[in-house]
């Protein structure tokens, strides 16, 4: 009897949503989309280009016109390292500014080059030091160390491979925390939760139904974002699909309880949305989805080795990437089931019921 | 000990302020099992805080309330099972059908009614698998009472169950209140219609002010007014102004009992119609004015809320 009660409320969630043609569209859409936008950023990209251009020389100064040519010739090919335009000595700072090139190539009066660009963009730093190399070679410079390079192409360590896990940690997040607040603010400023309150019904009950209705519909969204991942973007599954599906599914449950405490109070979808935000926005910043969070300073590591985004990407990761195991895994998990566990009775003790 | 025992409900001193406003302001009731009592008064008198601090969803700045002889504070999850409870504005999952609706609020008891015989009771077999946003509001109102049903509650709280519905759903929900009174179930019903009130009360309790101002049956109510009748004069302003009747001149005539002025013109309760009317025209025929309205109508409630506090329900 007890669990018919569970299964009920869970049931009436899964209704009400699929109910909502809109919510049903966005849902799977939307990482569809997004997936979709990703294959186009990063399916067979060329090697990067560095865009660079290169003030007019005037007429008679050929040293000017000697860099030109080399600046021109290296330019030519598909696979060139470098694009290069020319432009007038008036256009540099809009140029920079608008930084449709990386690097301004300005001629010196007497021979040489200036070179103009933001040391804090590092393509444009990337673009100075491959158009010196060239000028330099073309003047004569002879490179005395000899080399070797071997371009990685290989699964798992292109970008693409990096952020498919952190896209599918973030729409985790965002999907639970969102579909949950405005769902129970929108119950409470209609007063069913007050209707409820007023029945019998284990109100841990009402609040897991929410969390366990989060895990029918993450299922689907797993399935859509791993497998266009998989399938056209070919980023590798290496560990368990079992392991894989755990671990989404406990932070799925962990920020389906953290949507639960942040609806907890609020009585206007507007209250709720703000406080949504105000809690998803470090972890946007910090949690390592769109570059490593090993990034962030020491200090701060603490914190962000704490949040439940950093522990949920980081575990996709390894798994997906490193192949890792269950046991690998465990402190990850562990994170996830303290914000599971901490959230849901802190909710369950503060919710307001009218 | 024998009455307390079957006392359903007992409200002693009951108070509540929100801020400056006094909401409740020192109301007693006792209802015995069984019966179907009414709370009855105009808006803003307190009746909506009464009843939902009777089932336990606001609480009291003071004042004592034990139900089936038990008490909020330490038996809430017994009462809980064995109230059923309609809120005045219950809004329900639009997107879910009678059927499912119920089903979800019968799995929250242990022990209740088939939700099958409950839609019947509430007569929505038609509306069985129709989803709640494609209801009128007549037939959400019932449904509405049918989730108070499904857990077989001893004591049901109804709280303006037909406002704003029309005269055809009206009806309905009597029928299915009277229903639940052939089975001998305790209700407490909050109105502001006084028809309402006498057609399903046993007992009322007229409230004002946040306070109990009259307490009976409907007839003993109607009764204390001393008068079977009520008869409405209207006065047109030339006539009134050319040749005044004062109402303290009406008052004075025999069988009438009380009155007062109204908007236009005045409001006598009589104790027989017989009586009066010969010396109302007589009076009029003598003044050379002629009565722009002469009604008459039986006693009613609504007469009994108008003599004890000079307004009408509906004034508020």
């Amino acid at each position: 009897m007890r669990l018919e009660a569970l299964k009920q409320l869970t049931l009436a969630r899964f209704r009400e949503f699929i109910r909502e043609p809109e919510a049903v569209f966005w849902t799977f859409v939307f990482p569809l989309l997004l997936a979709g936008g990703l294959a186009i950023a990063f399916r067979d990209r060329k090697q990067d280009q560095s865009i660079i251009a290169m003030v007019a020389p005037t007429a008679g100064d050929s040293a000017a016109m000697r860099i030109n040519a080399a600046l021109m010739h290296a330019a030519t090919g598909d696979s060139a390292p470098i694009r290069s335009r020319t432009i007038s000595a008036d256009s540099i700072n809009e140029v920079l500014r608008t930084g449709t090139s990386a690097l301004v190539v300005v001629p010196m009066a007497g021979g040489g080059v200036e070179y103009r660009y933001d040391a804090a963009r590092p393509e444009a730093r990337a673009a100075r030091q491959l158009t010196d190399d060239i000028l330099q070679r073309a003047n004569g410079r002879r490179d005395v160390l000899p080399i070797r390079e071997v371009t990685v192409r290989e699964r798992g360590s292109r970008y693409i491979d990096f952020f498919v896990p952190g896209l599918l940690g973030m729409n985790i997040m965002g999907s639970s925390i969102w579909s949950l607040a405005f769902a129970i603010v929108t119950q409470r400023n209609k007063k069913v939760l007050k209707r409820l309150a007023a029945t019998p019904m284990s109100r841990l009950h009402y609040l897991t139904s929410f969390v366990l209705s989060r895990l029918v519909f993450l299922a689907v969204e797993l399935a859509v974002l791993l497998g266009f991942g998989s399938l056209i973007l070919g980023v590798p599954i290496r560990g368990s699909i079992v392991t894989l599906v755990l671990v989404a599914f406990v932070g799925a449950a962990a920020f389906g309880a953290i949507g639960l405490l942040v609806s907890s109070r609020s009585r206007t979808v507007e209250g709720v949305s703000g406080l949504t935000n105000f809690v998803m926005l470090p972890m946007w910043i910090f949690s390592g989805v769109f570059f490593s969070s090993s990034n962030f300073p020491a200090v701060i590591q603490p914190v962000v080795q704490a949040l439940p985004l950093t522990a949920l990407v980081n575990g996709l990761r390894a798994i997906m990437l490193q192949g890792a195991g269950l046991g690998a895994v465990l402190p990850q998990l562990a994170v996830l089931a303290a914000y599971l566990v901490v959230c849901l009775t802190v909710a369950l003790k503060i919710f307001r019921w009218q | 000990m024998q009455a307390s025992a079957q006392l359903a409900l007992e409200v002693t001193g009951l108070r509540k302020s929100y801020g400056d406003v006094i909401a409740v302001n020192g109301l007693d009731l006792r209802i015995g099992a069984g019966q179907c009592f009414g709370l009855l008064g105009p808006n803003g008198a307190g009746k909506t805080t009464t009843i939902e601090i009777c089932e336990g969803l606001n609480s009291p700045d003071a004042g004592t309330v034990r139900i089936l002889g038990k008490s909020w504070d330490t038996d809430e999850s017994w009462l809980r099972t064995r109230l059923g409870i309609q809120l005045q504005e219950t809004q329900l999952a639009e997107k879910l059908s009678v059927f499912e609706i119920l089903t979800l609020f019968r799995s929250f008891y242990e022990h209740g009614r088939t939700v099958d015989d409950v839609i019947d009771l509430v007569q929505l077999g038609e509306k069985r698998t129709a989803r709640v946003n494609s209801l009128s509001g007549g037939q959400k109102q019932r449904l509405a009472v049918a989730c108070a049903l499904v857990g077989d509650p001893e004591l049901l709280f109804l709280d303006e169950p037909t406002t704003g519905l029309d005269p055809q759903s009206r009806r309905q929900l009597w029928t299915v209140v009277e229903g639940l009174k052939r089975e001998g179930r305790t209700i407490l019903l909050t109105t502001h219609y006084m028809d309402e009130a006498e057609r399903l009360c046993d007992n009322i309790a007229i409230v004002d002010h946040g306070t109990v101002i009259a307490l009976g049956t409907p007839r003993e109510l109607i009764a204390s007014l001393g008068a079977d009748h009520v008869i409405r004069l209207g006065v047109s302003s030339e006539a009134e102004a050319a040749h005044p009747i004062a109402l303290s001149e009406l008052l004075a005539l025999p069988d009438v009992t009380g009155g007062r002025e109204t908007a236009a013109g005045y409001e006598l309760r009589v104790s027989s119609v017989q009586a009066v009317l010969p010396s109302l025209l007589t009076m009029a025929a003598q003044r050379n004015v002629s009565w722009s309205e002469l009604s008459t109508h039986s006693a009613s409630l609504e007469d009994v809320f108008v003599a004890l506090t000079g307004r009408e329900l509906r004034e508020g």
